[in-house]
């Protein structure tokens, strides 16, 4: 049996039945990290020594009956932009090399709680921005399909590791696109949740309006496990949604018999490649065949959305980034003549080019003069496609689409062209622009094997909606059977 | 032309620092000292990834203050980012209100030189956050950032410029200052910097409609210095204006020693401070009925309470203003009454003696170190006869230098006053014996005399005898 291989409710399951111990599961991931990070590159930071120590103590504690959750013992891997006690959040950046967070985020407190092991901080845009993991400071993570192509971003190095069994499950974020597109170039099932569903208290803000931390994991059970983990109202967080906590599990009926889904023509139109859009006809297909109510609807939001979001996501991320100041916990110049010279140095030597590029835009807009032409003209059209998506939401369950017009481009394909890299973002973006939830599943892989991901869109709230429709199209197809990374050269 | 043809125009930005209790996006203390950095936490340390939650009772500060100045209260506000770079500012933005303050359109009245009422009109109240503080290494050149004041409340009070001397600012500030003490929602001790304002000073000829070119000086927390500088500022823009030159609009420092003000060129380009939403905090929304809660628990204004005292204690108009006009005098006075039982009394303690000591010493009335029993107390004591008033103004003196019971002091000093009829008489008698000569103009009709001879029994006791009994054997002595 090949541990790594399990999902987590295996694991859970072969815990119970005392197939497995903890201890054995964390060794597992250990030597699989040990084997594989040379060629994926997914960690800044590996907690294999502690990770062990923590297995120990907590098979000791379950022996005892000190403790009895389910998810005791179960490891994990946390994109590096949220904040664990102890342990350096870099955020990918020169600028927070060194950076230990004096407290946990918390999502980690949440985790911690149920006794879950961290096996290390994973690799990422530098803060979040981009979308092929390129832009880290630290390293470029390898896509495991095929380590010559990128594994999408900016969560890259979350999707790369549960792609690569490095680690059973992560946590990701999701500002445009960042937890859903690696999902897909990397052939794993990724949600972004409702703006507010989760506490972005201790991630490390990007965008604030936009940002949502979600779960990236090897099937939508997981997905639903560990979405019910990570919510719930945090008094930390007023943008935090006070609403009744769930079980995501129970909504995983292996029924869409009568889901009504709107497919938007738009976004299966210019850009988008061939494969790609065969695969998703394929599981528009499958849908009709498993009963659901499958209907092509327009929906032109898309090419508003991603200028709207540019503009939104770089004014806030220019202020956000501010306290990256080189006075208190960041890297700080060697040579200054005076406080100017501090500020001008730390940030032109520790910021790396897509995060200068943001800021400058970002500043852009937000100045004066500027500001209605820009920003306010944003959010207006922000507001117009939240009633599109409003509109459309009348009439379907889910609105389908793909997550990424491609599939994994090569390193160093589009580094040079930030406008192409910015497309990619193109079916991602709305979503957070209308603050939505949605998840990619995989749904087959083009003619060179690399995946392709399918992104389905709920209404506010939702989330039961869209992982009952992911799981069942994933129960009828069995993509993890039929693919596996091959780590090609 | 001369300086008479000028007319001054001055507005006000009054920072007041709020007296809650914790910050007003974390929960950290808002003590005012202690060892730098110990009031800190992640969040006013602007740590990665730490997000705001808006303290209510910032909200409902800034709404009581909005009520007790005239102001319609916004129930539907948000909180704006304004953004800078400073060591003193961790995020690098401070969170304030920018095109939707908490509270607009009021205004305060206040009384101007020759006696008439004049309205000051407030345009906004809004609430923010205080940054923190550099402090300036003397020895290594080094500057060390301080966080214990960064995120505590304040509230800035922006007036529309209806203030037309130096004078008139004064009186406005003061009505401010006073009005935020009866609420309690800042404990305004300038010399703390809790209550700091921004002065804007613009000259214009007489008949001129438009405003001239504004300065500003920033951070002023004296009345003194404020009065100063508006008029140093004035002087300066008019004699400008005279030499045929412009007044340029820019913030100046004001310096105390030297009386003079300075250009900052430190402050390279005009700022733009890139305002915008907070996305980390949700908008601020008030029902009508919490706004009229909050009005209904309005504690009684200087203005009320004035005529409260003119009415049941009979006080003059100007002691009662004098009084009212600050809540820490005024409640020195009503609860030094329930001790003594005498407001007359207790009024001329504060409008002479404690008034003329504060004034020498520029003690702010909070400031006052004993208390109203103590205050009481005293009263009690010239009112038994145990002391005579002179000797009551020492015990006052001892009560600001070393607050204690006023019966211990008088004691340990020995200040007890002689009423023993025997022990006057002596007195009187040596006196008598002495100084022949102001018994003989007595006796001759000239009653100056006596009152040198009470003055000389009064030298020989150190003022521990009873003048009325001194008086009384006097008379009857001289009589004989």
């Amino acid at each position: 049996m090949d541990i790594t291989e399990l999902t987590v409710h295996e694991l859970q399951e072969k815990l119970k039945n005392k197939e497995l111990t903890v201890t054995q599961i964390t060794k597992a991931y250990v030597d699989r990290i040990n084997e594989k990070e040379k060629d994926v590159k997914a960690f800044v930071t590996t907690l294999t020594e502690e990770a062990t120590n923590q297995a120990e103590q907590i098979e000791q504690k379950i022996n005892n009956g000190e403790i009895t959750g389910e998810f005791a013992g179960i490891p994990i891997g946390i994109k590096d932009n949220m904040c664990t006690k102890g342990v350096k959040t870099t955020c990918s950046s020169k600028m927070l090399e060194n950076f230990v967070a004096p407290y946990n985020a918390t999502v980690i407190e949440k985790l911690n709680d149920e006794n879950i092991i961290n096996l290390g901080k994973l690799n990422m845009d530098e803060f979040a921005m981009g979308g092929s993991t390129e832009h880290s400071y630290f390293k470029k993570t390898a896509n495991p399909w095929n380590l010559n192509k990128v594994p999408g971003g900016s969560s890259g190095g979350s999707a790369a590791a549960v792609a690569a069994n490095m680690v059973p499950w992560a946590l990701g974020s999701d500002t445009g696109g960042s937890i859903r597109q690696p999902s897909s170039f990397c052939g794993v099932v990724g949600l972004k949740p409702t703006y507010g569903l989760v506490s972005r208290y201790g991630l490390v803000a990007f965008a604030s309006s936009l940002d949502q931390i979600g779960p990236i994991t090897k099937d939508v059970y997981d997905n639903a496990m560990l979405l019910n983990l990570i919510t719930g109202h945090d008094e930390k967080d007023t943008t935090s949604s006070n609403i009744e906590k769930k079980d995501y599990t129970k909504a995983l009926k292996n029924d869409v018999k009568g889901l009504k889904i709107g497919v938007p023509k738009e976004f299966f139109g210019e850009g988008i490649e061939p494969d790609v859009k065969a695969k998703l006809e394929e599981a528009i297909e499958k849908y009709k065949e498993l009963g659901a109510d499958v209907e092509e609807c327009s929906l032109d939001v898309a090419k508003y959305s991603l200028a709207a979001y540019y503009i939104i996501a770089c004014a806030e991320a220019s202020s956000n980034l501010g306290r990256f100041d080189g006075i208190r916990y960041t890297y700080r110049a060697n040579d200054f003549t005076d406080l100017r010279d501090i500020y001008k140095k730390t940030r032109s030597e520790a910021f790396g080019d897509e995060v200068k590029r943001r800021i400058i835009l970002g500043t852009y807009v937000l100045s004066s003069g500027y500001y209605d032409a820009y920003y306010k003209k944003a959010q207006k059209v922000r507001t117009l496609v939240m009633n599109e998506f409003n509109k459309a939401f009348d009439k379907y369950d889910v609105i389908l689409t793909p997550t990424s017009p491609t599939v994994a481009f090569d390193i160093g394909g589009k580094v040079e062209d930030p406008l192409a890299m910015y497309l990619s973002d193109i079916c991602t973006v709305s979503v957070n622009i209308a603050g939505l939830p949605g998840i990619s599943v995989p749904c087959g892989v083009d003619s060179n094997g690399m995946p392709v991901g399918m992104q389905l869109i709920g209404n506010k709230f939702q989330e039961e909606t869209i992982l009952n429709a992911a799981y069942t199209y994933e129960q009828a197809t069995g993509f993890r059977k039929n693919n596996k990374p091959q780590f090609m050269h | 032309m001369s300086r008479e043809d000028y007319e001054i125009v001055i507005g006000l930005e009054v920072h007041a620092e709020l007296s809650t209790k914790t910050k007003i996006f974390c929960s950290c203390s808002t003590e005012f000292g202690g060892e730098p950095n110990k009031h800190t936490c992640p969040v006013c340390m602007a740590m990665p990834g730490t997000l705001p939650v808006l303290n209510e009772k910032v909200v409902e500060y800034a709404v009581k203050a909005g009520l007790a100045t005239n102001c319609t209260i916004s129930k539907d506000s948000k909180n704006d980012r304004k953004n800078y770079f400073y060591p003193d500012l961790p995020k690098a933005y401070q969170i304030s209100q920018y095109d939707k303050p908490l509270c607009e359109n009021g205004y305060v009245e206040i009384e101007t030189e020759n006696g008439e009422k004049k309205e000051i009109r407030i345009e906004r109240i809004h609430i923010e956050e205080d940054a923190g503080k550099l402090n300036h290494d003397d020895f290594g050149g080094g500057s060390l950032v301080d966080l214990n004041r960064a995120g505590v409340p304040l509230i800035e009070t922006v007036s529309k410029p209806d203030m037309r001397s130096a004078e008139e600012a004064e009186q406005y500030l003061r009505k401010l200052k006073s009005i935020f003490e009866y609420i309690e929602v800042s404990d305004c001790k300038m010399q703390e910097g809790s209550l700091r304002a921004d002065v804007n000073v613009s000259v214009r000829k007489k008949g001129e409609t438009e405003f001239g070119t504004r300065t500003e000086m920033k951070n002023m927390n004296s009345f003194r210095s404020i009065v100063r500088a508006i008029n140093y500022e004035a002087d300066r823009q008019i004699d400008l204006i005279e030499d045929g030159g412009t007044v340029t609009q820019e913030t100046l420092r004001w310096d105390d020693v030297s009386g003079k003000t300075f250009s900052m060129r430190d402050k390279e380009d005009a700022q733009d401070y890139r305002y915008f939403p907070d996305p980390d905090l949700v908008a601020i929304k008030l029902t009508d009925e919490y706004i009229d809660n909050i009005r209904k628990e309005l504690p009684e204004l200087p203005e009320i309470r004035k005529q409260r005292y003119l009415e049941k204690y009979k006080l003059a108009e100007k002691d009662a203003k004098l009084i009212t006009s600050s809540k820490y005098l005024s409640d020195l006075f009503e609860k030094a009454i329930e001790v003594c039982n005498n407001p007359k009394a207790v009024n001329n303690w504060i409008i002479s003696d404690i008034s003329r000591i504060l004034n020498e010493t520029e003690m702010e009335p909070i400031e006052i170190p004993f208390d109203a029993n103590q205050l009481g107390k005293l009263v009690i004591l010239i009112d038994k006869g145990t002391i005579s008033s002179s000797i009551g103004k020492k015990v006052l003196t001892e009560l600001f230098e070393n607050p204690r019971d006023p019966e211990e002091i008088i004691k340990e000093k020995g200040w007890i006053q002689i009423s023993d009829e025997g022990a006057i008489k002596e007195v009187v008698m040596k006196i008598l014996e002495a100084n022949q000569k102001s018994v003989e103009d007595y006796k001759a009709g000239k009653d100056k005399a006596l009152g040198f001879l009470v003055g000389q029994a009064m030298k020989e006791t150190k003022g521990k005898a009873n003048p009325q009994m001194l008086n009384k054997m006097f008379k009857e002595e001289l009589n004989k």
